[in-house]
């Protein structure tokens, strides 16, 4: 079952044509990547889908339900994670605390409660405590749940960057560049993460990627974009061999292999 | 039962307190530099709710302690006492000691809703703006008061003493100081339980990167109308007491020289730190009073120390931690818990 | 007889805005450059009042052993260019004491921001401390010539202040435009990052702004105390918030937002002091600079800038 449908999305920055009437289906546990050249709109279409921009034109359906329109807090709510491009972790808050309060949403309390510590209070913070400690524990980072994540090495803050999207345990997982600024055994790790992530959690992802032997490695389909158009779709191979996107990436007459692909 | 030990500590610190103010060991002075310290504390910890959880830069705090003394007073003074203004009581003066809680409250929520006209532009507007519309409540607040003829305008409004005077003759105690006590422990009270819980971090989270709080699930617009309404409510509580201090008020009382104290005391304590912003508010009140011969220099003095502050040491005394981070043997003798399962 | 008083108030607000635009400069060059918003400005203003009143007390000859004999006109000229340099100097040290130590150390905004609205305070309290809290009477250097044209009042006073208020935008303008000092200004507000690398010595262009803003605001202060001769040391404070919220309605890091919202702050006030009771004036100030920041926060002429993520 289709659990996002985008229809004829369409975005404007001022007289900017950022999006152009996209189209897209994101089947239920499928892993799925978006690539396009830089500037070519991929982080929009993420802002767009998790409701920092409200859409020009378009839809935007999760698990059919139209949430084009809606608050970032409301469409996380529902069911939609992601991570950003630059690591946006909060530095003041300690692993374990970012990992808890990405699940305000969960918390089903309120001011009042949180002063006078009703039974209801306790409940609610053991279960998103219990939460933020078993993603800790799969993920391997007890050793520094108390550090602050700025103290952190990179790779290490994208893996609690990826825990704190899981904290809420999404249905659809959007990567935005997972694999920016990472070392070559970072990658290696990564990959073997965002599969894992997939079976154990059974969630759908959608990952944007520039680092090709992540996204050939790691994706089942996926959608080449440039300048906010859709130029291909298909299978790592068959992307791999569509004409379109050698140019979109390369330009004219130019082996592909020069990429690293 | 451990848990409580800081609450009971407390009660009886204030006991103790009351006794020896009752038994005239502590002189009225005394009381007066107390009954300051505990406003002071009430409006450190409540704008570093604002300025320091949540990175905002407010500077119109006295704005909303006027707000809140304006109610208190006007409602007492109407109800409990024979006034020029609004004639005879219209409750037996010898209540106020029941309602008094209750006036003091009114202010306070009359405040929190002053505190909806900066909260409502911080949606959309941050940082220096943001600085800008708190200062512009404060004059709104300001002027508004001085077009109120009825309540005195300019000229200021009093009668707040008789009350407590008739609050004193039901049973003779130093009611002003009981109150500031009870409402100072309150306040930190509410606030150390607030920003503790995982509800209140989403405040810090916001501080830190509001596009990721909001993305991350964290209503956002909420969040900011909690942390407004309740740190400028807890302001106007602060200026009902400190107009019962005084016994007179008007509305050059709370100007931006009065906030600026208050945003001292707050980065001298360390933005992010209720125990740093109870710490520095005590100092500073005993500095001030210990500063008062200077006069008018007292206003180059402080402003300096800030600025100094600045260069040399902008997180202030205690940065974000509290004193149990700084000692982190006050954890278990306050008998918390550990901050992760073992 | 209406199109009369509308006159009247129009020439009015004319005047009364120009003080304010003069002043908006100062904060408007100063957040385009630093994107600080100079709190300290409005007592820039209330300095330069007081330096052209000390200046204009020695040239007139008040204190013992100056010279009595120049003309009023020499004199008004003199203490304006004197005040503008002076003032100027004050604006500059601030600059160099409080800010620039800051700036290198990488600090947060905010902190300059809080520095600049103590080094405010510390200029309005230190001058009461130092000179008292006595009002000072502006020595009057031009005679004032009253005129009647047609039922509408006026003075020479007030078509100066108009007339050098228009100038002071032309030559700005031009400034910002044509010289290099003031296509560095424009760069800087326009890419922080690659201006110092473009080999633009970044500090020089900070001072200019300071100096332009300082000794704009210095103007204000002389053409006001002509105006109004009145001086106090807290005359900084309102008149800058005031000046501030014209460049806000303007679009602050725009000069012809400072002057637009000047003007337009001016025809605010003079017409709700006409049809309402004068002291509702800064009520009404302040709550349009609450409503207008609360809608559009960048301004008439300032552009939104996307949050980039």
């Amino acid at each position: 079952m289709a659990i996002l449908e985008i229809s004829e999305l369409t975005h404007f920055f001022g007289g900017l044509r950022a999006v152009y009437d996209l189209n897209m289906t994101l089947e239920g546990g499928e892993l799925m990547g978006l690539i396009g050249p830089n500037g070519a709109g991929k982080t929009t279409v993420f802002n767009l889908v998790s409701g920092f921009y409200r859409p020009s034109e378009g839809d935007v359906k999760f698990c059919g339900k139209s949430i084009a329109g809606l608050r970032p807090h409301q469409v996380t709510a529902l069911g939609i994670a992601r991570t950003f491009q630059n690591i946006r972790l909060w530095n003041s808050l300690s692993v374990f605390d970012n990992l808890c309060v990405s699940q305000h949403h969960q918390l089903g309390y309120g001011f009042l409660k949180s002063v006078l510590r009703t039974r209801s209070f306790h409940s609610s913070e053991r279960k998103v405590r219990k939460t933020a400690e078993e993603i800790i524990d799969l993920l391997g980072i007890r050793h520094y749940a108390l550090e602050l994540p700025k103290n952190l090495p990179y790779g290490l803050q994208r893996r609690v960057e990826i825990g704190r999207a899981l904290c809420l345990r999404p249905k659809l997982l959007m990567l935005d560049e997972p694999a920016a600024g990472m070392n070559p055994g970072e990658v290696d790790q990564l990959i073997k993460l965002i599969r894992w992530i997939r079976d154990e959690f059974k969630l759908t992802i959608w990952l944007i990627e520039h680092h090709m032997r992540v996204v050939m490695n790691v994706c089942d389909r996926m959608k080449v974009i440039e300048f906010g158009e859709e130029i291909a779709e298909g299978t790592p191979s068959e992307i791999q061999q569509n004409r379109r996107v050698i140019q979109a990436y390369l330009g004219e007459e130019e082996p592909v292999h020069a990429h690293g692909m | 039962m451990r848990r409580n030990i800081p609450l009971l500590g407390y009660v009886i610190l204030c006991a103790l307190t009351i006794v020896l103010a009752k038994a005239d060991i502590l002189d009225l002075y005394v009381q007066m530099i107390l009954m300051f310290i505990g406003i002071s504390i009430i409006l450190a910890t409540s704008l570093n709710l604002v300025n320091g959880y949540m990175g905002e830069f407010s500077v119109g705090h006295a704005g909303f302690m006027a707000v809140g003394a304006y109610i208190t007073s006007v409602l007492n003074v109407m109800l409990f006492t024979n006034s020029s203004i609004f004639g005879p009581p219209l409750l037996s003066p010898s209540s106020a000691i029941i309602f008094f809680p209750l006036t003091l409250l009114a202010g306070g929520i009359g405040a929190a809703l002053a505190g909806l006209l900066v909260a409502i532009p911080s949606f959309r507007t941050r940082g220096d703006y943001l600085a800008i519309i708190t200062l512009a409540v404060n004059y709104i607040v300001k002027s508004s008061i001085e077009n109120m003829q009825v309540i005195g305008g300019a000229r200021g409004f009093s009668g707040m003493s008789s009350v407590i005077n008739s609050m004193k003759e039901v049973v003779d105690l130093p009611w002003t100081l009981i109150w500031i006590l009870i409402a100072t422990g309150a306040t930190v009270w509410i606030l150390q339980r607030f920003v503790s819980s995982i509800y209140g971090k989403g405040i810090i989270a916001l501080r830190d990167d509001e596009i990721a709080a909001e993305i991350m699930s964290v209503n956002t617009q909420r969040m900011k109308v909690v942390a407004f309404m309740l740190s400028s409510g807890l302001a106007g509580i602060a200026g009902g007491l400190f107009a019962h201090v005084l016994g007179y008020i008007n509305p050059g009382t709370f100007t931006i020289m009065k906030s600026t104290e208050v945003l001292v005391m707050v980065y001298l304590g360390g933005m992010g730190s209720l125990s740093g912003s109870v710490l520095s508010a005590i100092g500073l009140t005993i500095a001030l009073e210990a500063f008062r011969p200077l006069q008018v220099y007292k206003w180059v003095i402080v402003p300096l120390l800030l600025i100094l502050l600045m260069l040399f040491r902008p997180e202030g005394l205690m940065g974000q931690r509290e004193l149990t981070d700084v000692f982190p043997r006050l954890r278990r003798w306050l008998g918390l818990k550990p901050k992760l399962s073992e | 007889m209406f199109l009369e008083s509308f006159l009247q108030n129009l020439l009015n607000a004319l005047q009364w805005g120009s003080f304010y635009a003069l002043i908006a400069l100062g904060y408007t060059m100063v957040y385009g450059v630093l994107l600080l918003i100079n709190f300290a400005h409005g007592d820039i203003f209330m300095v330069g009042a007081y330096i052209g009143f000390f200046i204009a007390t020695l040239l007139l000859g008040q204190y013992a052993g100056s010279s009595p004999s120049l003309s009023p006109v020499l004199v008004f000229a003199i203490t304006v260019v004197v005040t503008m340099v002076l003032t100027s100097g004050v604006g500059v040290a601030i600059e160099r004491i409080a800010y620039r130590p800051l700036r290198r150390k990488g600090a947060s905004r905010l902190y300059v921001v809080i520095t600049a609205l103590m080094c405010g305070l510390i200029l309005e309290n230190g001058n009461l401390a130092l000179l008292g809290a006595s009002r000072r009477n502006f020595p009057e250097m031009l005679s004032k010539t009253a005129y009647n044209i047609g039922g509408i009042n006026f003075t020479n006073v007030k078509i100066m202040v108009i007339m050098t208020t228009i100038a002071v935008f032309i030559l700005l303008e031009t400034i910002v435009r044509k010289t290099r000092l003031g296509m560095a200004m424009r760069a800087i507000s326009y890419d922080r990052m690659a201006v110092p690398l473009m080999g633009i010595p970044v500090d020089t262009v900070i001072v200019f702004t300071f100096i332009l803003g300082s000794s704009m605001a210095a103007l204000a202060g002389v053409l006001f105390a002509t105006a109004y001769p009145v001086l106090e040391p807290y005359m900084g404070a309102l008149v800058g918030w005031k000046a501030f919220i014209a460049a806000v309605l303007g679009g602050i890091g725009e000069i012809r937002g400072a002057f637009v919202g000047g003007f337009l702050l001016g025809f605010i006030e003079i017409f709700v002091a006409a049809l309402f009771p004068s002291t509702l004036r800064d009520l009404i100030a302040f709550s349009i600079l609450l409503v207008f920041l609360s809608i559009k926060p960048t301004g008439i002429f300032g552009v939104s800038r996307a949050t980039k993520i």
